[in-house]
């Protein structure tokens, strides 16, 4: 946080400028400086902001007039959404993907998900996103355009959780749902392909690992089905490996697929987060990122936790 | 199997997929309109605050205001809630008598006691645009004093100086001098805050529509005011964000947006080739120029600065790369705003050029930086100035930055030359020429910092003048005035006017009657429709 806070202050724009605009008169710009403490000494600004936070209060976003609480319930659960869908998809294409290619090593197979994962953590994500566009939404038709909901749908369903597709459920309107799951149908599968490349890359890597064990030739010696042998007792033993790169991942879609959500027109975290850090809107940019930290430990913890279950050695 | 050569022809087929679906039907709710244009410049819709180019645009369509510029003559002003003014004979007492068939969306008509509150609370908020009102002297202390109510329909200014009157009146068109509904605006006062928080977010106009949603970087939503008696083609329009210009494109093709408002210069050549769709476009009060610091001891003779502005090719930076986005202007005030500078006096004259420079002193050239925005079209154009300078001698270290990190390094005054743009604060030539010529002390404790005194540019004369302008009474020379001044800045003036900025939109089939203005606070949604 101490770092964030640094680089928002030493950066080459003066925020000042970035809230209230270049043609401001200098009477103005002097009085928004002293309003925002922006005059104040590095460490009483540190300070006071420190002070803020452990009352609960993450300050305002100059660009938005809410509270940054306000705006993170606001666009994190979009984001939520879309990381969980992706991550939800990535995982139950990646890991078989990822187990088929070790078991089947060096053959078309294993070459076919290799090339297919490459591309999908080769080929810029900006590129997938605008293809994806082109081909589904512009020449197939079988996508929605870019946001959340068409237009038609918009502001008809209660906000309860934030969560479209669930409060549309909630909402019992069916229609708005399918309008939910249609517009998120296009940036989760991008994010998923990109991620199952990950994901398969190293579940293929972990898994010719284990396959070259001693107890997988033992368990092959003692006569145990091929399924048995390769989802019992090589698989069991990189799920605790396995578990880390998927939280990791998860992290990382959680953080904001910022490029995703730009050609999606997706109001997410990520999106929210750039746009307060090129205006210089310091108070969004820190609670978007404490928000960030917090999901990264967070995980971190449920996959240590996850490790006691999945291996009993793990005291 | 994903290989190259299917990429490679997955890409090329895009184009043609991008055809194909150029041939849907627009698929937008009927009544509504949905503009895609990237939105994520809105600081807050209170017309005392709002100062960027998406509010002041729906605040445009939102609020009145006394006056307007004539829509067919823009060097004159004419009446929008104001039936009829006077101005008294030594130019102090502008009295407005106001129409009464102005309503707010509560049905409450709007009265001159709404107009007298609105001005007064700009120049107490003491906001961003507040200097537009405030700058004829009128300050916290005497506001209420000075703007006041006569009756219901009659509101009475009194200018504590003398200025020019039409400036008076063109800077009363600026968005900040939109009028609020004083009750509703004071039943939302917080702290003495005159509402300010909540007019953030909120509207209290009386124009042809009323603001009903504003998501940050997402959505705003505008309805019809039912009780504006301003007739509307679409009862709500919808503003997304979209920010890619391509998935604009995408969406307007596909009918998901009926009005796309930020295509590049490709893309806008691609809609204009199709019959279906209709580009409408206005130059705006925004010009792109070259800044030369008179801190840099190379920049100091006026034998340089002429000698940059002969080494440009501007016809061939508008044709390749600013097509349909900007074209040549070369005058401090852009065309369409009152007296500005058709005349374009500058074209590339290599020979021309490197003779003065060698006038100057540096037959060789020398070595100069140059800061610009890294974004498009500026990081293209910063690479043919740099070409056309080093035509001449001139070597260019090109210096790109994220706009509000080059913005804050002029401020500083540490640049050399700088690529940037300027739009005009309102539609009356002193906004440009108080900007770029006016700088009565140049030093850091200075009170006006604006574009001449960043670049440490001193020219009493063009300064004198150009205060002396925005005093004179007499209209018609006053223009002469600032005609003048264009051809002598252009002379001797460390800066090069380079390019006028065209904003274009692209509409939909069946969509038609957007207006865009030459600021963003005249364009006028009134007469969309949609088929």
């Amino acid at each position: 946080m101490l770092v964030t806070f640094l680089i928002g202050r030493v950066m080459p724009i003066d925020p000042v400028i970035a809230i209230i605009g270049d043609h401001a008169p200098e009477d103005v710009v002097q009085r928004v400086r002293v309003e925002l403490g922006l005059d104040r000494p590095l460490y009483v600004q540190f300070g006071i902001y420190v002070w803020q936070l452990l009352h609960g209060d993450l300050g305002r976003s100059v660009m938005t007039s809410n509270t940054v609480v306000e705006d993170i319930q606001r666009y994190f659960p979009a984001t939520i959404e879309l990381a969980t869908v992706a991550i939800i998809v990535a995982t139950l294409v990646g890991v078989p993907l990822g187990v088929l290619a070790a078991v089947r090593a060096g053959s078309k197979t294993d070459v076919g998900i290799r090339i297919l994962c490459l591309a999908g953590h080769s080929i810029p994500i900006f590129l997938l996103a605008l293809i994806s566009l082109l081909v589904f939404y512009a020449n197939l038709g079988w996508a929605p355009g870019p946001g959340r909901a068409d237009v038609a749908f918009e502001g008809l369903v209660p906000v309860v959780t934030g969560f479209l597709t669930i409060d549309s459920l909630i909402a019992w309107d069916w229609d708005s749902f399918y309008d939910a799951l249609a517009h998120l149908a296009q940036p989760a599968g991008v994010l998923a392909y990109f991620s199952m490349a990950y994901i398969a890359r190293m579940t293929r890597a972990f898994m010719l690992d284990a396959l070259a064990g001693e107890y997988v030739i033992t368990a092959r010696a003692k006569g145990l089905s091929q399924l048995r042998v390769i989802w019992r007792h090589a698989f069991g033993n990189i799920a605790v490996r396995l578990v880390t790169v998927l939280a990791l991942t998860y992290a990382g879609l959680l953080e904001g697929a910022v490029v995703t959500e730009t050609v999606f027109s997706w109001p997410g975290l990520g999106q929210y987060l750039t746009v307060s850090l090129l205006n210089a809107d310091m108070n969004a940019v820190l609670g978007a990122t404490l928000v960030v930290g917090l999901i990264y430990m967070a995980l971190n913890l449920l996959a240590d936790a996850a490790y006691k279950l999945l291996d009993p050695r793990v005291s | 199997m994903l290989t190259r050569r299917v990429l490679l022809a997955a890409t090329a087929a895009t184009p043609l997929a991008g055809l194909a679906a150029s041939e849907a039907v627009a698929a937008t709710p009927k009544g509504v309109v949905v503009m895609v244009k990237q939105i994520d410049d809105v600081v807050s819709f209170d017309p005392a605050e709002a100062y960027e180019f998406t509010n002041n645009e729906v605040n445009g369509n939102v609020y009145r205001r006394l006056v307007v510029p004539d829509a067919k003559d823009h060097s004159k002003v004419t009446g929008d809630l104001a039936q009829s003014w006077t101005i008294s004979p030594d130019g102090l007492v502008f009295t407005f008598k106001l129409k009464t068939n102005a309503k707010f969306p509560t049905g409450k008509v709007l009265t001159a006691d709404d107009a007298a509150f609105s001005l007064q609370r700009v120049v107490k908020l003491n906001k961003t645009p507040g200097f537009i009102i405030s700058q004829f002297g009128f300050t916290k202390d005497n506001v209420e004093k000075l703007i006041v109510a006569k009756d219901a329909t009659t509101l009475e200014m009194t200018l504590p100086s003398a200025a020019a009157p039409t400036f008076v009146l063109f800077c009363l068109s600026a968005a900040v001098g939109s009028i609020v509904e004083k009750a509703t605006v004071m039943a939302h006062d917080v702290g003495g805050d005159l509402g300010n928080a909540w007019m953030k977010t909120h509207s209290a106009g009386a124009g042809a529509y009323q603001l009903t949603e504003w998501v940050a970087s997402d959505h705003i939503t505008i309805d019809a005011n039912p009780n504006s008696g301003i007739p509307v083609g679409v009862k709500r329009i919808s503003i997304r964000h979209v920010a890619d210009p391509s998935t604009q494109m995408l969406s307007l093709q596909k009918g998901d947006a009926d009005i796309a408002r930020d295509l590049t210069p490709d893309l806008l050549t691609k809609v204009k080739a199709d019959k279906g769709y209709t580009v409408v476009e206005s130059g705006q009060g925004n010009s792109m120029y070259l800044a030369m610091n008179q801190n840099v001891p190379e920049l100091q003779k006026p034998q340089v600065h002429q000698a940059i502005k002969w080494a440009i090719d501007y016809e061939a930076i508008a044709k390749n790369i600013t097509p349909n986005q900007w074209v040549v202007g070369q005058g401090f005030l852009p065309v369409g705003l009152p007296g500005a500078m058709t005349d374009k006096p500058f074209k590339k004259d290599v020979a021309k050029a490197k003779a003065l420079l060698a006038e100057a002193g540096y037959p060789n050239g020398f070595s100069i930086s140059m800061d610009f925005y890294s974004s498009a079209p500026s990081a293209d154009i910063a690479q043919a100035l740099q070409a056309d300078l080093a035509s001449i001698g001139i070597k260019v270290n090109l210096m790109p930055g994220e706009q509000k990190q080059v913005i804050t390094k002029t401020r500083a005054r540490t640049h050399q030359l700088a690529l940037l743009s300027w739009g005009t604060d309102y539609f009356d030539p002193n906004s440009n020429s108080q900007a770029f010529c006016e700088n009565p002390d140049d030093g850091n404790d200075s009170k006006l910092k604006i574009l001449a005194w960043r670049s440490h540019y001193v020219d009493k004369e063009l300064s004198d003048m150009s205060l002396a302008a925005s005093k004179e009474l007499d209209g018609a020379k006053r223009i002469a005035m600032y005609k003048d001044m264009q051809v002598k800045f252009a002379q001797r003036a460390p800066f090069a006017i380079l390019l006028q900025k065209i904003a274009s939109a692209g509409l939909g089939k069946g969509v038609s009657g957007l207006v865009i203005g030459p600021l963003p606070d005249f364009t006028n949604y009134t007469s969309i429709k949609k088929a």
